[in-house]
């Protein structure tokens, strides 16, 4: 019988949802590392019982829990992420040289053939492998020592790397994505690393179309496709269609290009989902109404989905990492919000249910389908 | 032995409940109570004190004997009530917000 589980990360925990393919009655089970943030969680797709969290502290650091039963006993693993050789710096808020630092871990990305390899996307941004089941984690330090490295910048949330995409088609390409640094490719298993930002404006950097330091806060690709993303840029909604050489704007008839998530049908390449958020210095959706756009024809016409969504008094936002589909026959989408919500759509976004209502701020929703 | 009480999270992490007591071998310091700590949970390594400069992480503090001990060397000797297990070694998160 098929299922899904949700795994949601809080910023007091993380909680694992499951339920049959109706998707309609869940068993939530958490709060699990209570009183810690929980960044991120991630399963294996090769071993599915094979979970991943970052659990993190600002008073006790860093933690990385695996799990071997689907989440419901964990293990605490490696949590030594130690920069390869002298970092050097990077630069800071005040534009002085500032030393790399390890802060946490934003993203676990699971290898696609293997349980026991997984990536770790980090702030100050870096990249980590572990292929020992997270036991022992060691730098891919050729992203770091890009060219480019001492220029980077943090985002207000600090200078994170966020998005880690393996591409199914070439087990040798890794997308990632850095704020405020932008998106970079690697064609050799991270031995090497490009930017991939031209066609990106950003105002808010002296040379708008610079080929690094662009606010990407996510990327997303529907896997069949893995030469076309889909990108939610600090202001703009873009895509590519050649791996990241270049970008095109697709925000259309969006009421704001400002947000956070971004995510691709399982089964339709060309149907797109965003939460557009009011704007930078005001991350909530706009007009107290929660919305999720969906563009069916690949960007520039968007459809806003209401139904079962608040309407009016709704002030929450939705994190880069909150947003997830299933690949069931009729796609489910997940989206967590800065309130607490977990919502769920079993009909690719027509229709909409919360899961849970009260959790603390989520951080960030992946889904497994259980087949 | 010496007594150790650990912030409720550490608690939970390494899977213990009320105080914990580890042996030291030679003069008993901060560093040498963290280092018996470490051993016999690894689960706590890098949760006090940083890997590899192991100097105590920002928002931790070590109390003992009603002293704030957090900023003493991590080798000076600790008071002699913590050493004959009369007064425990407090290990507790930082005041500083939600």
């Amino acid at each position: 019988m098929s299922g899904v589980r949700v795994l949601v990360g809080t910023r007091k925990g993380a909680f694992v949802m499951t339920s049959d393919e109706k998707r309609e009655r869940w068993d939530v089970s958490g709060p699990h590392f209570a009183g810690w943030e929980i960044y991120h969680l991630k399963g294996s797709p090769a071993e599915p019982n094979r979970l991943y969290a970052s659990q993190s502290s600002g008073w006790f650091g860093q933690v990385i829990q695996r799990s071997d039963d689907g989440g419901t006993t964990w293990e605490p693993v490696g949590n030594q992420f130690a920069y390869d050789g002298t970092p050097g710096t990077h630069l800071w808020y005040d534009g002085t040289p500032h030393p790399w630092e390890f802060a946490r871990v934003w993203h676990l990305e699971p290898s696609l053939a293997d349980p026991d390899t997984v990536y770790a996307g980090v702030e100050d941004a870096a990249l980590f492998r572990s292929t020992d089941g997270g036991q022992s984690w060691r730098e891919l330090p050729a992203l770091r020592e890009h060219d480019s490295g001492p220029s980077w910048q943090p985002g207000a949330g600090g200078m994170c790397l966020h998005t880690i995409i393996l591409d199914p088609s070439n087990p040798e390409r890794i997308f990632i994505a850095i704020s405020s640094a932008g998106a970079f490719r690697s064609d050799d298993s991270g031995v090497t690393w490009r930017p991939i930002n031209r066609g990106l404006t950003s105002k808010e950097i002296p040379n708008p179309t610079a080929e690094v330091g662009h606010c990407v806060h996510h990327v997303a690709m529907n896997p069949s496709r893995p030469n076309v993303l889909f990108m939610q840029k600090h202001w703009d909604v873009m895509r590519s269609d050649d791996a990241g050489e270049s970008w095109q704007e697709i925000s259309g008839n969006l009421p704001t290009d400002f947000g956070f998530a971004i995510d691709v049908h399982a089964h339709e390449p060309e149907t797109v989902y965003v939460v557009p958020v009011k704007s930078d210095s005001e991350h909530f959706v706009p007009d107290g109404k929660l919305r999720v756009y969906r563009s069916r024809t690949g960007g520039n016409e968007w459809e806003a989905l209401t139904k079962g969504l608040p309407q009016k008094d709704c002030y929450v936002n939705v994190l880069r990492d909150a947003m997830a589909v299933d690949s069931l026959d009729s796609c489910g989408i997940y989206f967590g919000t800065s309130g607490g919500q977990v919502y769920a759509s079993a009909d690719a976004g027509d229709s909409w249910a919360p899961i849970v209502r009260d959790l603390p701020p989520v951080l960030s929703v992946e889904v497994q389908t259980l087949k | 032995m010496i007594r150790v009480i650990l912030p409720q999270n550490l608690r939970k992490l390494a899977q213990v409940e009320g105080e914990v007591k580890v042996d030291v071998v030679g003069q008993v310091t901060q560093r040498s109570i963290l280092d018996s700590l470490e051993a016999t949970y690894p689960m706590l390594r890098g949760t006090m004190r940083d890997h590899v400069t192991q100097q105590r992480r920002p928002l931790v503090r070590f109390f003992a004997c009603e002293q704030d001990l957090s900023h003493e060397p991590p080798d000076d000797p600790l008071p002699d009530a913590v050493v004959r297990g009369v007064e425990p070694f407090i290990i507790l998160g930082a005041m500083a917000g939600g």
